[in-house]
């Protein structure tokens, strides 16, 4: 069976920080695809190096940050290597990105019109009244109230909900094939949480584009994604089909994850709670990175760093995995 | 923006309070008024009849007031050091400092701002180190010395300018203006280079400092996300956040350019307020200081106020009231 | 029942010399050149009677026959006086570790002065909030529209007319004085902010609970936070300190001419400029450049091996 091409390709990413007491590994060796119009989540604790992925799939690693090894391909093309001309136009136009603070993402000294109008005409070679139709119509998608009206206001005229839609306008304007979302719902009240992912899979399903959505947030994982991979310590944990995931996960970890969410049709009386947390980026354990915290580690685990091995629908990077099959 | 307009005004009122009571403490306590006005060979006769007639044994308020009615005349007194009219000495010295005021600051607007954002854009190039390292030489010279240099250079060594004094110039009416003749502007160069360093120095930093931290922020992390151009990201988005807060401070330290003059003119001999205002505090001259001190304040406040309005005009957010509309 | 009390730090030297200050000096080579620089200077300054060759102010050694003798470099000049001599026949050297004396003593003395009445002030005015925050913003924002040198010139002024007499200590109070108004409105601000940031935070409030008494919520808690911008607005501060004194000093109204600063000689200096005697005017010059130099690139270093976004 062929595979078709997937979109975005990642392999054996590595990303460190140099710094003067030593060069630390944020992402060590991750790995994973994306196919066209799937919604993949990304999720794991703050620090397991979820931003830093997305941050270096589109190419802006904040610099002492740099790709210390491994591939992004985008459509069977490296894309890592790219002088910064040719990454500045696959920016926008084939990948775009959402950050987490709406308030901050738009410049408050230009009306949300220009700030779109800008992005469509450096990619589309349109007019500018073409570029200005195209705009109402993205805010009217957004669902952006009287667009005609409003696409000529500034964003300090908008509440957090409507800046998180003229950002995701923003981000489709020059109608790319992936997005990466950083947190898209973290800074917003928790009412609106739900409507902005679903006006982003909405959306990103109608102009054809997939998502990389980056999140701690299992709940919108489970309502939003197709696939999910699990990061810990900078390192892909699991990575599978999302309801095999959350139903029936394959590593510890993940396990720990999933028993610690209260569920609504269960009894239970007390969360399950992992011991311990995830260490740091200078003091990460040699083998599994998870093995101190492990309930089932044994001793391969504490010497030997597992790859990712399959688990039926999924794969986890756990040696006691093959052992249960 | 009218309730912004008319709490700045009522500030600036406030300040110009507090500036006209410091400058009549000065001329009560600190002078004689009675010898000020009168010139130091008034008989006791004179001086006990103007003291009536100034009503200096009137109650405080009322001297106050009289105090600043007469200010706001222009009406000052005379001078200790010369028996002139304060107003009439600083009349003829206010086009001097102005002109020179002036070119300096727009040397230092056109050097500094462009000198800033190209050593903010060219972080950690040679170019870039060069610019900061001569900057904070700016900054440590001290004008009068950076005067005595250029004076050393380009008057004694090379004679190619002029070290003293303003030139031929042409009345214009009440003014006096050294633009207008070739003489004149070679007598401005120097001067106005002088007093131009430390406010491109200072304008310099400024920029660089409040670019680099605009480029930042998040908008332009989301700007070349969106695969925008770098002129567009640095030109476009960067650098009119940047000015935004930088026309404030830059505002403030112009408006000081006239009282940094002080010390340029007395370098040069240049015929300012400065030069007098010099004269004046040598001589504890206090009328002239009073009248200097007032009319300082009142350029000061005008040119804050015009800063705010400045600032009103560019900044939305100012502007345009916040609206709670919609999710 | 006394309160709680933190242990002192051990070692706190050894931190110091492991920590990020030190290796951001060690690797920035500008640091440690303007320090050196700022080093040698006030060490010939403090040490002036006992370092520089001559005593330009003994009458007894002043001969008029060494008068305008150049730099020892060029013909004419004489390997005494390394840097020539003024047209009293005072050796320009020492003239320039005595007058560095004056100008560093002036200056350190209004900043320290500023640092108390700024630091003093915006602790008070953070902590005490209400009116009297306000009042004392208002007086920093009245004084900050202007211009440090008319501060000092009007201080100068006014106590000038109102000792017309003065003796040469009260001369230099009022010159100090003058000064360090024109400094203290930075620290009344930055201390200002970090309290009442550090007022806000749960452990000061837990203290005023318990019953301690502000102030030493204030000095033990808040004002060590503070140190670090305060100390590189000092540092600053010292520079323009130096600078605003000689340029006062040079136009006639600093200090005494009893005890000539590095402003005073470039002021005396300037008179012989156009016969050709530049060495009068322009070592002194040098002098005080030198040491604004350093002192600012020193702030400059420490601004940025303080700011934990820039390491």
């Amino acid at each position: 069976m062929t595979m078709p091409v997937p979109l975005l390709e990642v392999r054996h990413l590595r990303v460190e920080f140099p710094t003067r007491r030593g060069t630390l590994l944020a992402l060590d060796d991750i790995s994973f695809t994306i196919a066209p119009g799937e919604v993949l989540g990304v999720v794991g604790e703050s620090g397991a190096g979820k931003s830093l992925t997305g941050a270096a799939i589109i190419g802006l690693l904040e610099p002492p940050g740099r790709i210390a090894g491994g591939e992004i391909l985008l459509e069977g093309r490296r894309i890592d290597n790219l002088p910064y001309e040719q990454l500045r136009a696959i920016r926008g136009r084939q990948i775009g990105a959402i950050f987490q603070d709406p308030l901050t993402s738009l410049n408050p000294l230009y009306t949300i019109g220009r700030q779109l109008i800008e992005t469509i005409r450096t990619h589309l070679p349109v007019s500018e009244d073409e570029a200005r139709a195209r705009a109402i119509r993205l805010l009217q998608e957004t669902g952006i109230p009287a667009a005609e009206a409003r696409i000529d206001q500034y964003p300090h005229q908008f509440s957090g909900g409507m800046r998180q839609r003229v950002v995701i306008a923003l981000a489709l304007a020059a109608e790319p094939k992936l997005i990466v979302a950083d947190e898209p719902t973290t800074a917003l009240d928790v009412s609106i949480q739900a409507q902005i992912i679903a006006l982003l899979k909405r959306l990103c399903k109608d102009h054809g584009a997939a998502v990389m959505l980056v999140t701690h947030d299992m709940g919108v994982i489970a309502e939003t994604c197709d696939r999910v991979a699990v990061l810990y310590a900078g390192r892909v944990a699991e990575i599978g089909p999302v309801h095999d995931v959350i139903h029936r996960p394959s590593h510890p970890y993940t396990q720990g994850l999933m028993g610690s969410i209260p569920a609504m049709d269960e009894e239970r009386e007390r969360l399950l709670q992992i011991d311990g947390s995830m260490p740091r980026l200078n003091a990460i354990p040699d083998g599994c990175a998870f093995h101190p915290r492990c309930s089932v580690a044994v001793a391969r685990c504490r010497s030997e760093r597992p790859d990712l091995m399959d688990a039926g629908t999924t794969r986890a990077a756990c040696w006691r995995v093959p052992e249960r099959k | 923006m009218l309730v912004f307009v008319l709490r700045r005004l009522a500030q600036a009122v406030i300040v110009m309070m507090a500036v006209a009571f410091i400058a009549f403490m000065l001329f009560q306590y600190v002078g004689d008024p009675v010898t000020s006005l009168l010139g130091q060979d008034a008989t006791q006769e004179q001086r006990t009849q103007l003291r009536k007639d100034l009503g200096l044994d009137d109650p405080f308020p009322v001297q106050f007031a009289t105090f600043i009615g007469n200010a706001a005349r222009g009406e000052f007194g005379l001078s200790l050091r010369q028996g002139r009219k304060v107003s009439t000495l600083i009349a003829e010295r206010f086009p001097a400092t102005l002109e020179l005021s002036l070119m300096a600051a727009t040397i230092a607007l056109m050097v500094g701002i462009p000198a800033g954002v190209y050593a903010a854009l060219r972080r950690g190039r040679f170019g870039a180190q060069l610019m900061m390292t001569l900057s904070l030489l700016g900054v440590s010279l001290p004008t009068f010395l950076i005067g005595i240099l250029l004076i050393l250079v380009f008057a004694v060594s090379f004679k190619m300018l002029p070290s003293f004094g303003r030139g031929d110039t042409v009345a214009l009416g009440a003014w006096t203006t050294g633009f207008l003749t070739a003489d004149g502007w070679k007598h401005l160069v120097l001067p106005a280079i002088t007093l131009s360093v430390f406010q491109l120095a200072l304008i310099m930093r400024l920029v660089r400092s409040e670019m680099l931290e605009v480029l930042r922020a998040d908008y332009i992390k989301f700007a070349r996300a969106r695969g925008l151009q770098n002129r567009a990201v640095y030109f476009g988005h960067a650098l009119k956040n940047t000015l935004v807060p930088v026309i404030t401070i830059t505002g403030l330290q112009l408006g000081s350019l006239i009282a940094f003059a002080i010390i340029t003119e007395t370098v040069f001999q240049w015929p300012g307020m400065g030069f007098l205002f010099i004269q004046a505090v040598q001589f504890a001259d206090i009328p002239v200081m009073a009248a200097y001190l007032c009319l300082i304040a009142l350029i000061f406040v005008i040119v804050n106020l015009v800063v705010d309005l400045l600032y009103f005009a560019v900044d939305p957010r100012l502007r345009i009231e916040k609206s709670a509309a919609g999710h | 029942m006394s309160s709680p009390s933190t242990p002192a730090a051990p070692g706190a030297l050894a931190r110091f010399f492991d920590g990020d200050v030190w290796f951001s000096f060690k690797s920035s080579p500008t640091a440690i050149v303007a320090a050196v620089i700022a080093f040698v200077c006030v060490f010939c300054s403090v040490f002036a009677p006992w370092v520089a060759p001559h005593n330009p102010f003994d009458l007894a050694t002043i001969d008029l026959s060494d008068a305008r003798l150049p730099p020892a470099w060029v013909e004419g000049g004489n390997s005494k006086f390394l840097l020539g001599t003024d047209d009293q026949g005072r050796d320009i050297l020492s003239a320039l570790m005595y007058g560095a004396r004056i100008s560093l003593g002036v200056g350190l003395a209004s900043v320290v002065l500023s640092l108390i009445v700024g630091v003093g002030l915006g602790l008070l005015s953070g902590f005490a909030g209400g009116s009297v925050d306000a009042f004392i913003m208002r007086v920093c924002d009245v004084m900050l529209s202007f211009p440090s040198i008319l501060v000092a010139l009007l201080i100068d002024g006014v106590g000038r007319a109102i000792f017309p007499n003065a003796h040469d200590t009260l001369a230099f109070g009022v010159l100090i004085i003058a000064i360090s108004l024109t400094g203290w409105v930075q620290y009344a601000r930055t201390v200002r902010g970090s309290t009442l940031v550090e007022r806000n935070k749960e452990y000061v409030q837990a203290a005023r609970v318990i019953g301690v008494a502000p102030l030493r919520i204030m000095v033990r808690h808040v004002l060590p936070n503070v140190l670090g911008p305060v100390l590189v607005l000092a540092t600053i501060q010292v520079a323009a300190a130096i600078l605003t004194e000689a340029t006062l000093s040079f136009l006639g109204v600093g200090v005494p001419p009893t005890s000539p600063s590095l402003g005073t000689l470039i002021r005396i200096g300037n008179d012989f400029l156009f016969s050709g005697e530049w060495w009068i005017t322009i070592f002194p010059g040098v002098m005080l450049v030198l040491i604004a130099l350093s002192v600012n690139l020193l702030g400059d270093w420490l601004r940025d091996a303080l700011n934990p976004r820039l390491r």
